[in-house]
């Protein structure tokens, strides 16, 4: 995004020193839109050059000082006025004085923290972004460019299924299992769903993935509930001894890594919700909470060091990441 | 480099026992409403619906059972459901005030367009009421579809499996 006011006199780029290898992903805006920006993991140096066009070669460009920053924010949308940055960092480009031609200045912030991933939610919006001011008496010269960080981690150490016994006394007792109770993003959630005794009228049964996402806190926590994806897993009356099984491919869908407290300001939270729908459209559900996270990719030759190093670091370690 | 292939094998299940698998559903439950019949004299009179159950579910004592009921003796079990249980009651077909005033063209509430219409809005009714699992528990219900009379300065409570 970049500030023009009327008649600017110079063209400001962001340009990344290894924008040819580095790899983009895709994120959704604030307005639903897909874009790809450059992707970066916690860790690595940001590094590259900021590049000053003077539209009109003859006249020269008074300024009061040029900088880059490194801004890593949670915007909360019900209070747009206040950013909260939870990395800043600057580097000053050039001290107050005249551009008289076309120039670049060089920049890098070595060994980046970004401790969290990249989120356009329903209600807050994480981002990390370089912005160049240069800065002038009456209005500044900003240009931002947006990169998106995804946060890595591995097989967790502790992975247990889930199974549990649900029911209506006498009337539906059913037991549920999910081979897993943490998984990535491109896994597979395989269960089954066992009814040990059926006395109403079933014509269906779903399976659907929630996303909860909560800001604010104390008095003013707000949940915002989305159903990602409904999945019908048996059509028909099933009777007492009957298995169904659960296939559910995840690569499918649009899911986030489970975000938990992010800085104090946000979560996202994934649930599975087990619904029966009967003959009188009465439903019976059952909701349990999923954690996601996401997995590295193989290290390809292709990949810049830098992510490689990031991708190794996290083999051998047996935690979950995330904070 | 080869995406590892997912595991997508099913989880181990106990085989069903083929006596679950081919016996009756353990969910029978058919209730009918019909053969209206008018009854009374004069300005007293009124209609009454034959109720008839036909259940496989324990929590009714009767297996099978017919009773006749009138159209206010539905508006008192959808009062007493409302106050006693949680479950959100499905409306009753009309209460047609209309047609009872008097010097109307048709038969006014003894039409049998409009019993036929009020019996099948009551056999949904019924049938929606009767399957809920939170209703199954109210004594309110069981006395409306099995005792012979409906003893309105009954004790509500509630019904647990015998």
């Amino acid at each position: 995004m970049s500030f023009f006011g009327f008649g600017q006199s110079v063209e400001v780029e962001i340009l990344l020193n290894d924008a040819e290898s580095r790899k983009r992903a895709e994120h959704k805006t604030e307005d639903g839109k897909k874009e790809k920006y450059f992707l970066f993991y916690d860790g690595e140096t940001v590094s590259g050059k900021v590049s000053l066009a003077l539209k009109n070669p003859n006249k020269r460009l008074e300024h009061q000082g040029i900088k880059i920053e490194f801004i890593g924010q949670i915007e909360l949308y019900y209070d747009r006025g206040n950013h909260h940055e939870f990395v800043s960092l600057v580097k000053d480009l050039a001290r107050p004085g005249e551009i008289s031609q076309s120039q670049a200045f060089d920049f890098e912030f070595t060994h980046v923290e970004k401790p969290y991933e990249s989120y356009t939610g329903q209600n807050v919006k994480l981002r990390y972004f370089l912005r160049a001011t240069i800065s002038r008496r009456l209005n500044d010269v900003v240009k931002e460019m947006d990169i998106v960080v995804h946060t890595l981690s591995t097989y967790p150490e502790l992975n247990s299924s889930i199974k549990m016994e649900v029911g209506i006394e006498d009337c539906l007792h059913i037991e549920f299992e999910y081979n897993k109770s943490k998984y990535h993003l491109k896994d597979v959630i395989v269960g089954k769903i066992y009814f040990l005794l059926v006395r109403i009228k079933i014509k269906h049964m779903e399976i659907d993935i929630i996303k909860r996402e909560t800001t604010g806190t104390g008095p003013n926590v707000y949940h915002e509930n989305d159903t990602i994806a409904k999945y019908e897993i048996m059509d028909g009356a099933p009777v007492r001894g009957e298995s169904i099984p659960i296939r559910l491919f995840l690569a499918g869908y649009e899911l986030t890594p489970t975000m938990r407290d992010i800085n104090k300001k946000f979560s996202v939270r994934y649930y599975l919700n087990l619904v029966l729908i009967d003959e009188e459209e009465r439903r019976y559900f059952k909701q349990q909470e999923v954690v996601l996270w996401r997995k590295g990719d193989i290290v390809r030759k292709s990949m810049s060091h830098q992510a490689a190093i990031a991708s190794q670091r996290f083999e051998g370690t047996a935690s979950l990441g995330g904070r | 480099m080869a995406e590892t292939v997912a595991d997508t094998r099913r989880l181990i299940t106990k085989p069903q026992n083929l006596n679950d698998a081919y016996g009756p559903p353990s969910n029978f439950l058919e209730i009918d409403v019909s053969n209206p019949q008018t009854v009374g004299v004069g300005r007293g009179r009124f209609t009454t619906y034959e109720i008839r159950v036909k259940t496989n579910l324990p929590i009714f004592k009767l297996k099978e059972s017919t009773v006749r009921r009138r159209y206010s003796d539905s508006e008192w079990l959808r009062s007493e459901l409302e106050r006693e249980s949680k479950v959100v009651v499905p409306p009753l077909p009309g209460k047609a005030f209309l047609r009872q005033l008097p010097f109307r063209g048709d038969d006014g509430i003894f039409d049998d367009n409009f019993i036929e219409e009020r019996k099948q809005g009551l056999e949904q009714f019924i049938n929606k009421v009767a399957g809920h699992p939170l209703a199954q528990n109210e004594r309110c219900l069981h006395m409306f579809l099995q005792d012979e009379i409906i003893d309105k300065s009954y004790t509500p409570s509630k019904i647990r499996h015998a």
